[in-house]
């Protein structure tokens, strides 16, 4: 043991290695891999073909999420219904055949605990801190708010953790991301991970694993914790963490799939080993003053064209690289925008609550909040709210967040990807604007021709209410 | 997987900063349970534009692709590398890769070739009218018109991509030093 001091990403890498090659390389033990239906049925077919045998289902747990229509799943008879779309329904009956065949644990998509794989996993207490965890999906960054290293994987790489439970990986860099202060009136978590992606840009993280340090990531929940990490490769990152204190702790306790007495004591203390040690260096670091957050919002089609509500859209010709330059007058012409419009002035036809990023229950009590006694503006055409699981969906039903929503013109729909991804029925028209808690606002993304402004839940919510992109500040809650 | 030792044929100019995995592919076409077919799919949006470089006949069994800053970003879809394969690209050129894309990328044979955004600039140029050459094992990209330019490659990569090496079967042949390890957690980690 090295008396170096380390951060917590080298603490967590140093766990695991298998075995360390000349050359830096290492395979590493991979503790939890999630499996949904999109990206793991060439991996399946790879094991199959090879006859490799799934070397742990006891590590594994698979839900179907990106593909499910997030309306009724279950008829007036009782019965499940079938999905209509043909390559939908296959995809999934393929993943309920391969995970039978390889004994995968597998929650099915009627059953209660089903919804998106990345709320899922935390809420379960399959995701841990310290763990390494994997999912052949780039959003698998969000673990990283329980202080666990967990990241996105090809199929390739999802064949190689089932024949294997490793990956051969080179370390990558670490970097530092530092809020500290006072977030002000209306500034959410997604807020503070727009504001950080916009300033350090789509690639800014790239070849990094980013630690979120700072006050504001200490006080804050891990909801909003695993919405920051969730976007962490939004800036480039494979991987974001926040260290695990006693808020990852009593968030986990209990949960079903979380250890249990003695277990959990050895646990705990190992986690709290974890933090980064005092005086360690990162290979980048970069800080930023809370206050200097306000409510923000992408104007265009990567997430690093981020403004705050209160700004203009932006002219092109303002930005130092001629490359950015291209690419921001593209992203206007596909968004329809010119640059000076102020962006309240912006009216939206589409609303989406939901997404691996803000489908929790804070995410919703927040959106509710703002919702609560107004209605949806006259020139909304779509508005979806979408649990990220059963759970959640019972929560706020419990909380009569669903009526809320439904009692000012909401869709309240059933746990899924839905309109993040576009690979399900839900989607925006074309030519059509949405605000949207989701993570991508990509060309086509949500769509083709769809586009997207990436908001906070309360944001959202503000936009339904209003009919347009609103600054959230200006809605007092109506009693 | 076949082994590469060079590659030389003519390129396509894309270039387009931050080009996302939903761009190569969008998701619409991931409802697939095998790796074939999905370049009809491929760079749907662009080829939807007329004058589009992908169907300008004179790029017509081009197999690089030059790309910008940040190519591959987004999703970590490995549809985006099986898209590129099933267009008959062997190789991407860029300023700079996503950590995902790259790693998809080489486990299907696709060799990621990163050089500063000049080099890339002066390929976009030359890919115009001329074939591009790129050999691994010098690790150098050449043209007709006498330009030399060295990229780095990991070493392990360069190794697998030149011998066409099975990393599953390579690691599985490692098993004695997993099951070792996974003795050592059931001790340390009994939790997980």
């Amino acid at each position: 043991m090295s008396s170096k001091p380390r951060t917590l990403y080298e603490k967590i890498w140093d766990a695991h290695v298998v075995e360390r090659r000349p050359d830096g390389t290492c395979l590493i033990y991979i503790d939890r891999h999630l499996l949904h239906e999109v990206t793991s049925p060439q991996a399946f077919e790879g094991l199959r073909v090879a006859g490799r045998r799934l070397r742990r289902p006891d590590l594994t747990l698979a839900v179907p999420d990106h593909n499910l229509p997030t309306t009724a799943r279950v008829g007036a008879d009782g019965n499940r219904l079938p999905i209509e779309d043909v390559d939908s329904r296959m995809q999934l009956a393929e993943l309920e055949k391969n995970v039978a065949e390889f004994g995968v644990p597998y929650i099915d998509a009627v059953a209660p605990e089903q919804g998106i794989v990345h709320v899922v996993g935390p809420e379960q207490g399959f995701s841990l801190p310290g763990a390494t965890i994997v999912c052949g999906d780039s959003h698998t960054s969000a673990h990283g708010g329980l202080g666990a290293l967990a990241f996105g994987i090809g199929t390739s790489e999802i064949e190689h953790v089932m024949a294997t439970q490793t990956l051969l990986l080179s370390p990558s860099k670490t970097m530092e991301v530092r809020v500290e202060g006072q977030l002000g009136k209306g500034v959410t978590p997604k807020d503070v991970v727009l504001h950080i992606i916009g300033t350090i840009g789509a690639a800014g993280g790239t070849g990094h694993v980013i630690e979120y340090t700072g006050n504001v990531f200490r006080e804050m929940s891990i909801e909003g914790r695993l919405t920051v990490s969730n976007m962490s490769i939004e800036g480039g990152a494979r991987a974001g963490l926040i260290a695990p204190d006693d808020v990852t702790f009593a968030y986990l306790k209990e949960r079903p799939m979380a250890p249990k007495g003695e277990a959990w004591d050895k646990a705990v203390a190992w986690w709290r080993t974890l933090a980064s040690d005092p005086g360690v260096r990162y290979d980048k670091s970069i800080v930023i003053d809370a206050a200097d957050i306000a409510p923000c919002l992408t104007w265009g089609t990567s997430p690093e064209d981020v403004v705050p509500i209160t700004g203009v859209v932006p002219d092109p010709a303002s930005f130092a690289d001629p490359a950015k330059q291209a690419a921001a007058q593209k992203s206007l012409d596909y968004m329809g925008l010119t640059p000076g419009t102020r962006m309240e002035d912006v009216p939206v036809e589409n609303i989406f609550i939901g997404s691996c990023t803000n489908s929790r229950i804070e995410d919703l009590r927040s959106a509710a909040a703002i919702v609560k006694g107004r209605k949806l503006a006259a020139n909304i055409r779509q508005a979806l709210v979408v649990p990220g699981s059963g759970l959640v969906k019972r929560q706020a039903e419990a909380e009569g967040l669903d009526r809320i929503f439904t009692e000012a013109g909401f869709e309240w729909r059933e746990p899924g990807c839905s309109m993040c991804l576009a690979m399900n029925p839900d989607k925006v028209p074309p030519g059509e604007r949405c605000a949207s808690t989701s993570n991508r606002n990509f060309v086509g993304r949500q769509g083709p021709g769809a586009r997207t402004h990436l908001v906070s839940p309360a944001m959202a919510a503000a936009a339904a209410v209003t009919g347009r992109l609103a600054d959230v500040r200006k809605l007092e809650p109506v009693a | 997987m076949k082994p590469i030792k060079g590659i030389e044929g003519r390129a396509i100019p894309l270039g387009l900063k931050n080009c996302d995995t939903d761009v190569i592919i969008p998701a619409h076409y991931l409802k697939v349970i095998t790796r074939k077919g999905l370049g009809k799919g491929a760079f749907e949006a662009i080829r939807a534009q007329p004058g589009n470089v992908f169907d300008d006949p004179e790029y017509a069994g081009a197999n690089i692709l030059i790309g910008g800053d940040n190519f591959g970003c987004g999703s970590s879809r490995e549809h985006a590398a099986w898209a590129l394969n099933d267009l008959g690209i062997d190789a991407v050129i860029a300023p700079s890769f996503s950590d995902i894309f790259s790693g998809n990328a080489f486990k299907n044979g696709i060799l990621t070739v990163v050089l500063p955004q000049d080099a890339v600039d002066r390929l976009l140029e030359v890919a115009k009218t001329q074939p591009i050459s790129i050999d691994l094992e010098s690790q150098m990209v050449t043209t007709p018109f006498q330009d030399r330019f060295r990229f780095e490659i990991d070493p392990f990569r360069k190794d697998c991509l030149l011998n066409g090496l099975d990393e599953v079967g390579m690691t599985l042949a490692q098993d004695g030093m997993i099951s070792a390890f996974e003795s050592k957690m059931a001790t340390d980690r009994p939790w997980l």
